[in-house]
């Protein structure tokens, strides 16, 4: 029978409030094997923890019940405790009589003998429980980041700043993601290539850091400090190696009629490309879906012009395998398409464009050399109309119902840029709501506004459409609680972000939590925002929320701080809730090694006496500590009910089904 | 909660992964989104950690509906774990619903640690749903029961 301490937190009215902490406390008395009990306005403060400290010292304690917080919260906090006090920390355990007792339920009474029966649970399961030992595992110290966007590219450097080594791993040839794309960057409309490129290049130099461009990862093994990475490197057709970036394939490779991705298919490229002028690698790539020497085998012109012999048509996708201790999500975002949204014609109109293209269009390596040209004809457009929303905020089933957080402030920038450059152009913009905090931001939109003479109309637009060569815009003012329709020569839609969808294999592969909108979750909102609840994985930029470019590089940064933290340890603790057999039951059978995910069950033969001097030799099942993770699958399978898991057992898991259906 | 039609209100055990649906919980809790008191939750490292025998233990004490929570199919914290539950669970429950457990008393959700309105979602409809039926007298053993000599 354990000596079992019962400790019950108010958190101050969180949980006092709803539930009678002193009722609980004391009913909670006369269990059996409760040997104390208490109740405390702040059970994880320093003078709440030093209670259950002197506790177990005073009155011999073998187990401790708290009541208090959810256990993902703070029962590392209380294990700590436990263990100052001499007792092992796993012979803790807590009843969540906060999240899933005080703040969902509003009836006192009913709410109390929630909390009664809850506690009474977690006595069940702590009678049960074995002290255990944590063991040990080594770090790998090398660092991956997923995606080579301003997020990766900041997250990396920073980690090999500490001297470690680390590997972006990007799926397009080039790093630098959608910064790339852009043209001026708000609030100080710095130019976003001016900005980006030294730190490519950065990357590009420091010898910590492997870049593998037009790679993806196919496969993830391990657990923290010891992960295992299959990265395919696609073909590309080019000797990156060799390849000097001169340009001369482009000029000479006669399939000219690819679209041109980096300027969002407003013009055109070649079939053997290099995606922009700074890009890192400067090594071209062929696409081959349009190379004309690899769909029908006739051409070749491109490898006879190169000087350098760079170009291989027979190169063939390649897998590599690589170690890490950490991985860095930052997979980044896409515009949402918003040819769904048939009222604002973007699928029928040239002219009906989105805020990325007007970027290219407005950037002086675009397809119009930084002119704002209208796409249709060529011509200067006079009367521009912004659509802001278009996709966010949006519980239809076309959009999304989140606001994507950038939207309000590069369209101030976009009206603002073109005021500046055509003080002769007309520029409306249609806003449900003006969202601009942030350090310099709505000073930022005023600017437009006042200084600029953007006009901001407050309202929706409900149909653009084309007459007579001019795109009319029909919404609604609604404080002047009127209709207008302005007739444009251009329409900007300010669309949605939304996480780029290759999130949603990486999330699968690193068995990382993702929301229904595809974004990565966090550990905690606000305590633990830049790490995955799986251990060694963190996240950083657009894949884990909507966010602006500085505060992609804060998490990015945040994440490299946490890497590094990682990294420099030479052992981590290894959680002690894993599976063992019973080897006096196990008969062998191999059925809990199919179902282990991780390979950690392998078969032994061990002698055992059968008495008056007999033995027999059987084979077992072994399980390896270092890599089983405590999922429990073996224990349900196993025939003989010979697997367990510490921590979780069967006997403890059925007496806390018994607490709570006590008849 | 009481059902309105027979005034019953029934004990309901949630067994909830701690990756993802024990976390929903955890945000409908500090999102204050209500579920009825009677749901109680028991944390298991994943849903396939849940033996068909805990199930049909709670049913031999007298709980009305058992609701096992789990991650989305794909998003298993333990890569394959819920997809084992998904196969046991609905191989128990049709053999439960041979031995006169109706079908609406044991329900397989996912939910992600993001779901915290979700969470509340499925739990008042579950807790509707068991109270409408009443009592679960088929299983309990009513030698468990408070008071009997046998207990």
């Amino acid at each position: 029978m354990q000596r079992i301490g019962v400790f019950i937190c108010w958190c101050g009215s969180n949980i006092a409030a709803t539930v009678d902490v002193e009722r609980v406390s004391e009913v909670i008395r006369s269990e059996p094997g409760v040997v104390f009990s208490a109740n405390y306005q702040y059970m994880c403060s320093e003078n709440g923890q030093q209670l259950v400290k002197n506790a177990i010292k005073e009155y011999n304690l073998t187990a401790v019940v708290i009541g208090s917080c959810s256990p993902r919260m703070h029962e590392a906090t209380f294990r700590k405790a436990a263990e100052e006090a001499g007792l092992n920390p796993y012979m803790v355990e807590i009843a969540n009589i906060r999240e899933h007792c005080s703040w969902i339920h509003k009836d006192r009474e009913e709410a109390t003998e929630k909390a009664l029966v809850l506690v009474r649970t977690a006595i069940a399961k702590v009678n049960l429980d074995a002290p255990l030992q944590a063991g040990e595992s080594p770090v790998t110290k090398r660092a991956l980041v997923i995606g080579g966007g301003i997020a990766g590219i900041q997250a990396a450097l920073d980690i090999a700043e500490a001297g470690f080594e680390v590997d972006i791993v990007e799926k397009n040839p080039t790093i630098g993601g959608r910064m790339a794309q852009l043209d001026k960057t708000f609030p100080t409309l710095d130019c976003s290539a001016c900005i980006l490129t030294p730190k490519m290049v950065d990357c590009a130099q420091n010898e910590k850091i492997d870049i593998l461009s037009y790679s993806e990862v196919e496969e993830v093994k391990g657990f923290v400090g010891n992960f295992s990475v299959k990265i395919r490197r696609k073909a590309r057709y080019v000797d990156e190696t060799k390849c000097t970036g001169c340009k001369v394939c482009m000029e000479k490779c006669p399939s000219k009629k690819g679209l041109n991705e980096f300027n969002m298919g407003l013009n055109n490229r070649t079939a053997i490309y290099i995606p922009f002028a700074q890009a890192i690698p400067n090594v071209a790539v062929i696409d081959p879906e349009q190379c004309i020497k690899l769909k029908t085998g006739k051409c070749g012109i491109c490898q006879k012009f190169c000087g350098v012999g760079a170009i291989d048509y027979t190169m063939k996708d390649e897998f590599i395998e690589r170690k890490y201790g950490a991985i860095v999500v930052a997979t980044g975002f896409r515009p949402l398409k918003p040819d769904k949204f048939n009222e604002y014609g973007y699928a029928d109109n040239k002219d009906v464009i989105t805020s990325l293209e007007l970027e290219r269009l407005m950037n002086a390596a675009g397809p119009t050399d930084g002119v704002l040209l209208r796409p249709s004809d060529g011509t200067h457009p006079k009367v521009i109309t912004f659509i802001q929303c278009v996709g966010s905020r949006d519980t239809s089933g076309c959009g999304k119902p989140y606001c994507s957080k950038i939207c309000c402030m590069y369209t101030a920038k976009h009206a603002m840029l073109i005021r500046e450059k055509y003080p002769d152009t007309e520029v409306h913009v249609f806003y449900i709501d003006v969202r601009t905090p942030g350090k310099n931001y709505d000073e930022f939109y005023r600017r437009a506004v006042e200084q600029y003479g953007v006009d901001y109309i407050k309202g929706m637009v409900g149909k653009v459409y084309n007459q007579n060569g001019k795109l009319m815009v029909q919404g609604s003012n609604l404080i002047d609680n009127e209709q207008v329709v302005i007739p444009s020569d251009l329409v900007v839609l300010a669309t949605a972000i939304e996480p780029e969808p290759s999130v949603r294999k990486v999330a699968t592969l690193l068995t990382a939590s993702i929301d229904t909108n595809n974004f990565l979750t966090e550990s905690h909102a606000k305590l633990r925002p830049v790490e995955s609840p799986t251990a060694g994985v963190y996240l950083a930029g657009v894949c884990q929320g909507p966010k602006d470019i500085p505060e992609t590089v804060s998490q990015a940064s945040a994440c490299a701080a946490k890497v590094i933290g990682l990294l420099v340890k030479d052992k981590l603790k290894t959680n002690p809730c894993i599976a063992h057999p019973d080897e006096s039951m196990c008969n062998g059978c191999s059925q809990c090694a199919n179902v282990c995910a991780y390979g950690a069950i392998t078969y032994v033969d061990k002698e055992f006496r059968l008495g008056g001097g007999k033995t027999e030799v059987r084979r077992v099942a072994s399980v390896n500590p270092a890599v089983c993770q405590g999922c429990g699958a073996c224990t349900v399978t196993c025939p003989s009910g010979a697997m367990d898991l510490s921590g979780f057992s069967s006997g403890q898991i059925m007496s806390e089904v018994e607490a709570i259906c006590k008849m | 909660m009481q059902d309105v039609n027979s005034g019953y209100s029934p004990n309901i055990v949630a067994f909830c992964c701690n990756w993802c649906s024990y976390a929903g919980a955890d945000l409908a809790g500090s999102s204050r989104l209500s579920y009825p008191a009677n749901v109680k939750i028991i944390r298991v490292p994943c849903s396939c950690r849940v033996n068909p025998m805990f199930v049909l233990k709670a049913f031999q004490r007298g709980a009305d509906g058992v609701i096992l929570c789990g991650c989305h199919p794909g998003d298993c914290h333990y890569v394959t774990g819920n997809y084992y539950t998904r196969r046991r669970m609905a191989l128990l429950f049709s053999f439960l619903d041979y031995l006169g457990i109706e079908r609406e008393r044991t329900r397989v959700e996912w939910v992600s640690a993001a779901e915290g309105a979700r969470f509340s979602a499925v739990m008042n409809d579950f807790v509707k749903t068991v109270a409408s039926l009443g009592e679960n007298k088929r299983l309990t053993d009513l030698r468990c029961k408070e008071g009997s000599d046998n207990a």
